[in-house]
């Protein structure tokens, strides 16, 4: 307690209210330790799956890749989405693994159905592709694997990337929407109140009510 | 992190024992202890600090790290008592040391005179319990001042034409303004109404031991990993603390309080972690598990004197659920607000607080804010909790593909929404209660909800959600729209089901927060509401704590907490 009130204290000395270098030099330790975890997963280079077959993989790797998609900025396969699911599978999503396990073979057997020849999603062209996603999506029936791939999709692209879940890589979910990764940021945020001046009360020929 | 606590046995009978350290729980606990009162606050979820509080939206909002547990607290809905109710996530709340407070958005509105004496001014309403309070907003006031100088909130006093008389200012200036704010406030001038900084309990600046909020933008749904969230944790909790006179005990699942033949309780019993149950004695328990937990803790606690639920001979805990009318409507702007950034509301208005009956044809009244509250995830795919609810994106647009991934790298920065909280009606049907089949893992009853909105909350939605399309069209907004009105199915704000009262035939609890029934058992947190202020009620349940405080301490100190 000592330790972590005297740690504290000094920011009191500080003349601003962010106290942005205190927080600098103590976040908090859970952080710190994620970041090491991260770095020691990726240092030893890509994780073997936990739940996925490499041709499993690979498919869910081509979906998601259509939910969203490469182009001139990256997409869910740099993000690294099919890790971020794998590892769900195992943890915080198991409950979603039936899904994927019915849902994977439907969907391949679809694109046979609708492409005669190609044997498996990520064999097809990318038109083929989203013609194949978007009947999973109409269809009620099918419906439930796919929007949970999507979900998962959208939450490894977008997770906090300091998070132990292994979802935005690079933080290249953050840079497509714009989000700084920044944990602390000052005023002004944004275009709209960068020439705010201090707060005035309404003149009164405002006053109309 | 957290100073060495005194620790009691199960067998010492202290002063007091609180069920729950939230809002309510956290400010009685530092107010009995630093008075020199022995006490143990048993709390059901664990106790973390600012260092287990990440930004991992997944733990946060899919594992619940912070807030109730669907698997091990299942709950069960149904709109009207003649319904058999159907298993689902029907609330949310916090489940930690600090309670919901840990997690909420941290609006801090106090309410106005008028949320006290109402009912005298504009007459019943049919099929409502309408009432006034038993207390009045003058009885209030000092303990507001309290809440704001204490706990930490940070506002300009005299910015709103509308609020009520104060005795003194805010101890810090606010928080600094957002794109959504000066958008709104603009907007809100162009109309003629009058938009004001919001109160919000996080610091401006910084105070012994907690930093200023350092906008890091995941704030509502989240934990302050700074300190600058006015907590109970952060605050109220600590200083109970280091009196060395408090234990907070977390683990415990409070799920019956004990009473003995003359009338008196006893104690609480808990399940501990292991889930073996104990026997905390005290002097007098004070229920402050929130308006869910407080009335179905009573339920579960019938005995032989009180066959019905404990302090129950009126026949109204858990009755009278007000949830606050709520809607939203949503603007897309030219230029980035990266409104991503910083804690999620600068500007309100409460031209709308106290709107006439005769005029707009329904009862009600409320403010509109600017917000943004999303998270990215939420922002993509969904509300709070994950769900189907509508993200941050406009209707209609593409659920994947490249026309996805481009109006979110488009909008995700230049999104803001406009919250328009208000009134709910007491309607005696609408309640808490103990589902006849479904239990929790402790193999008790479940939580029952039944809610079905009074027609003019619905009403009152709809017409302050026009009002912020209005606002969001001369703002310049591209584009504008909104979330349809509808009957609700899930409750954040859970108030009125104990509610006070001066007639033991219609209210569980006096003025001084004592149960009718028990003279030494007190409930004290949304339960207490008599109506539902216009939204944003924490402010209140904590000024109604420190008040609770000294009418409780009072009856300590000459001895008439017995039977």
């Amino acid at each position: 307690m000592q330790d972590a009130l005297s740690r504290r204290r000094f920011l009191l000395g500080s003349a601003t209210g962010v106290s942005a270098t205190w927080a600098a030099a103590h976040w908090p330790a859970a952080l710190a330790a994620a970041d090491y975890a991260r770095a020691a997963a990726r240092s030893a280079g890509r994780p073997n799956f936990e739940f996925f077959t490499p041709e499993q993989a690979a498919e869910i790797d081509a979906i998601a890749a259509r939910i969203i998609p490469t182009d001139d900025t990256p997409g869910a396969r740099e993000a690294g989405v099919v890790y971020f699911i794998d590892r769900a599978l195992k943890t915080f999503a198991s409950d979603s693994q039936k899904s994927y396990i019915e849902g994977l073979p439907v969907l391949q057997a679809r694109v046979r159905e609708m492409f005669p020849g190609v044997e498996k999603f990520s064999a097809a062209a990318p038109e083929q592709q989203d013609e194949v996603l978007r009947s999973f999506d109409e269809d009620s029936n099918a419906k439930n694997f796919f929007e949970t791939l999507r979900r998962h999709t959208i939450a490894g692209f977008l997770i906090d990337p300091d998070s132990d879940t292994g979802g935005n890589r690079e933080v290249v979910g953050w840079k497509v929407i714009g989000r700084d990764r920044e944990h602390m940021f000052q005023p002004p945020f944004g275009y709209y109140d960068k020439d705010y001046p201090a707060w005035q009360p309404a003149p009164k020929d405002a006053e109309k009510k | 992190m957290r100073p060495d606590q005194h620790k009691y046995k199960t067998s010492d009978e202290v002063d007091f024992v609180i069920v729950g350290s939230g809002a309510a729980g956290g400010i009685l606990a530092k107010e009995f202890s630093t008075n020199g009162f022995r006490v143990v606050v048993l709390e059901q979820g664990p106790y973390l600090t600012e260092s287990d509080f990440v930004h991992d939206e997944i733990k946060i909002l899919q594992e619940d790290l912070l807030t109730n547990h669907p698997k091990l607290q299942p709950t069960t809905f149904r709109k009207t008592p003649d319904e058999k109710a159907k298993q689902q996530r029907a609330l949310v709340y916090g489940r930690l040391v600090g309670g919901t407070s840990v997690h909420f958005t941290a609006n801090f509105w106090r309410f106005h005179e008028i949320d006290f004496v109402e009912r005298s001014k504009i007459g019943s309403i049919a099929g409502t319990g309408f009432a006034d309070w038993p207390i009045t907003y003058a009885d209030l006031e000092p303990y507001y001042t309290k809440v704001e100088w204490e706990i930490g909130v940070s506002g300009l006093a005299g910015a709103s034409p509308f609020d009520p008389p104060r005795s003194k200012p805010y101890p810090m200036p606010p928080l600094p303004v957002k794109s959504s704010g000066v958008i709104f406030e603009r907007a809100a001038r162009k109309l003629g109404w009058h938009p004001f900084p919001t109160p919000m309990a996080i610091l401006s600046q910084p105070r012994p031991g907690r930093s200023a909020c350092v906008n890091c933008g995941f704030c509502l749904a989240f934990g302050c990993e700074v300190g600058a969230k006015s907590s109970s944790l952060a605050t109220a909790i600590r200083m109970a603390e280091r009196t060395g006179r408090c234990e907070i005990r977390p683990n415990s699942y409070v799920h019956r309080v004990e009473m003995d033949s003359i009338g008196r309780v006893t104690g609480a019993v808990y399940f501990d972690k292991q889930r073996n149950a104990h026997l905390q004695r005290a002097k007098a328990v004070v229920v402050c598990a929130n308006g869910a937990e407080t009335p179905r803790l009573l339920l579960l606690s019938a005995n032989k004197q009180f066959p019905n639920g404990l302090a129950n001979s009126s026949g109204l805990v858990g009755k009278y659920l007000m949830l606050n009318s709520y809607a939203e409507a949503l603007g897309l702007f030219e230029h980035p607000l990266n409104d991503y950034k910083g804690y999620a509301v600068s500007r309100v208005l409460h031209d709308f607080y106290e709107l006439d009956p005769q005029k707009v044809g329904f009862y009600g009244g409320g403010g509109l804010d600017a917000r943004f509250d999303f998270t990215p995830i939420t922002f993509a795919m969904g509300g709070y909790p994950l769900s189907e609810a509508p993200g941050g994106l406009p209707p209609k647009t593409p659920r994947w593909g490249k026309a996805f991934k481009d109006a979110l790298s488009h909008d995700f920065t230049r999104t803001m929404k406009i919250g328009c909280h208000g009134t709910s009606l007491p309607v005696e049907a609408n309640s808490f209660s103990l589902d006849p089949d479904l239990k929790d893992a402790w193999g008790l009853p479940a939580l029952r909800m039944t809610y079905k909105n009074h027609r003019d909350d619905l009403k009152l939605a709809a017409w302050q959600q026009a009002r912020a399309l209005e606002l969001l069209d001369v703002a310049g907004a591209r584009m504008k729209w909104h979330t349809l009105v509808e009957e609700d199915d899930f409750a954040f704000h859970l108030l009125g089901t104990c509610r006070m009262g001066n007639d033991p035939k219609t209210s569980v609890i006096n003025s001084d927060h004592r149960t009718h029934d028990v003279k030494n058992l007190f409930l004290c947190d949304g339960s207490s509401f008599v109506t539902s202020g216009r939204g944003q009620p924490t402010m209140t349940i904590e000024a109604l704590a420190f008040r609770a405080a000294d009418r409780i301490m009072a009856f300590a100190k000459r001895g008439d907490l017995g039977a």
